[in-house]
């Protein structure tokens, strides 16, 4: 729900229901990094109630065009944060396996050079 | 800047100056923006200076660009083990880093016990009760091979997962502790029997039973070989005394944390800034060795400064 004036659509409250802190200081993050962005907040006018209220003011686009792409900015990080943390895993398991083949062939010859700290 | 007629004064801009760093923060504005840091009473900086235009006045874009964002990116795992995993993300907001934790805590689906049909219950532990613990015990099963239940739907083998608990205790036998080991999966849906009003129904056509399994689990390609089982066998769920008896049917939905803890796949998950100690000066020998020491967790290493002398 938009609440905002139709003159005037550089600045809107939009109001979520369903939704908590997780996903509104996320938006505002992103929201701030905008430079058309001229201020942004949310607030939960109950803690009882699921709603959030996200406030945007612009420098002249539309508020909502500026949300949009702010989620879709969100979107993206968290994609490019999903793709880093599976490749770091992988490599995590790799350097694992790895390095307990290395302990594996040094107990047999029995050198301990390696183990350093 | 007034011009005189016929006469040109030159403009002079403050950015000319050849001190002023043109496109970087200095070096004290930068370390305000970037680090926490923590006095003797309470730690300054915390809030991060997330407004776009912050820095305009000294020609600095503070927003940040995705391309910025992508490559400054880095997570590095520290700890991986089955139950708990331990990792740095650097080159994230807190903001973000908190959202996934509420996340992690509250919206990842896991499947967990619901509903608890109960057929005999002699025990001392009330009905509730033990159906309060059944719902709380994790199940070792993957939650995306299965759809969420909803209230029109019909319990089915897509959407539940069905387990049994029958335990009885002798008379004249010794206490008997039930552990979660005892709750039997049953692969082809639930075997009580509904009550129907029709008393003439022919027997020969199959009773209709809590759920409506229309093949069996076993079928199902990840569970041929596996069975689904609580994920730790030794949870106690009650204790019988001689004489006593629970028989029981235990029906697992998909859920998430935000509807009620049980459905909450971690024990619990936590972020913190990773600390950068600075030494303000060198510090050598044995004031070295004695801090070093000094350090529960081992931050510090000493390394050989060649001459004889170590070094921190």
């Amino acid at each position: 729900m938009e609440h905002g004036s139709f003159t005037d659509n550089s600045a809107a409250t939009f109001s979520l229901t369903d939704e908590d802190h997780t996903i509104a200081n996320a938006v505002r993050f992103t929201l701030n990094q905008d430079p058309r962005v001229t201020f942004c907040g949310y607030s939960i006018p109950h803690p009882s109630e699921a709603r959030v209220n996200i406030r945007v003011q612009t420098t002249g686009d539309p508020a909502r065009e500026v949300l949009k792409d702010a989620c879709q900015n969100l979107m993206l990080m968290c994609r490019h944060v999903r793709c880093t943390f599976d490749k770091a895993v992988e490599h995590f398991k790799a350097s694992n396996a790895v390095k307990a083949l290395k302990i594996d062939s040094q107990d047999s010859s029995g050198d301990d050079s390696e183990e350093s700290e | 800047m007034a011009e005189g007629a016929g006469e040109e004064k030159k403009k002079f801009s403050i950015w000319d100056l050849p001190d002023v760093p043109m496109g970087q923060l200095l070096p004290h504005l930068e370390l305000q923006r970037s680090r926490v840091s923590c006095n003797k009473d309470a730690p300054i900086h915390t809030e991060s200076i997330q407004y776009s235009g912050a820095y305009a006045s000294m020609g600095i874009n503070n927003s940040s660009r995705l391309d910025r964002f992508s490559n400054n990116f880095r997570v590095e795992v520290v700890r991986l083990n089955e139950d708990d995993m331990e990792f740095d993300m650097i080159g994230i907001d807190a903001a973000i880093a908190n959202s996934f934790r509420r996340i992690l805590i509250a919206e990842l689906p896991t499947m967990a016990i619901e509903k608890v049909f109960i057929a005999n219950n002699t025990s001392i532990i009330q009905d509730e009760v033990l159906a309060h613990r059944l719902g709380l015990v994790p199940i070792h099963v993957d939650p995306r091979l299965f759809y969420y239940l909803s209230e029109n739907d019909q319990p089915n083998e897509k959407n539940t997962i069905v387990f049994k608990l029958h335990v009885q205790c002798k008379r004249g036998s010794p206490r008997i502790t039930v552990k979660s080991d005892a709750l039997k999966w049953l692969p082809n849906g639930s075997e009580l029997v509904k009550e129907t009003r029709n008393a003439a129904s022919d027997s020969s056509s199959k009773p209709e039973t809590y759920t409506y399994f229309s093949c069996s689990q076993e079928t199902i390609p990840e569970f041929v070989k596996n069975l689904i089982i609580p994920k730790y066998p030794d949870i106690i769920i009650a204790k019988l005394g001689p004489g006593r008896e629970i028989e029981l049917e235990a029906h697992a939905v998909k859920g998430i944390g935000k509807t009620h803890a049980k459905w909450s796949p971690v024990a619990t998950a936590w972020y913190r800034m990773l600390p950068e100690v600075v030494l303000l000066e060198d510090i050598e020998d044995d004031l070295a060795e004695e801090l070093k020491s000094k350090c529960p967790v081992n931050v510090f290493d000493i390394e050989d400064l060649g001459k004889g002398e170590e070094q921190l």
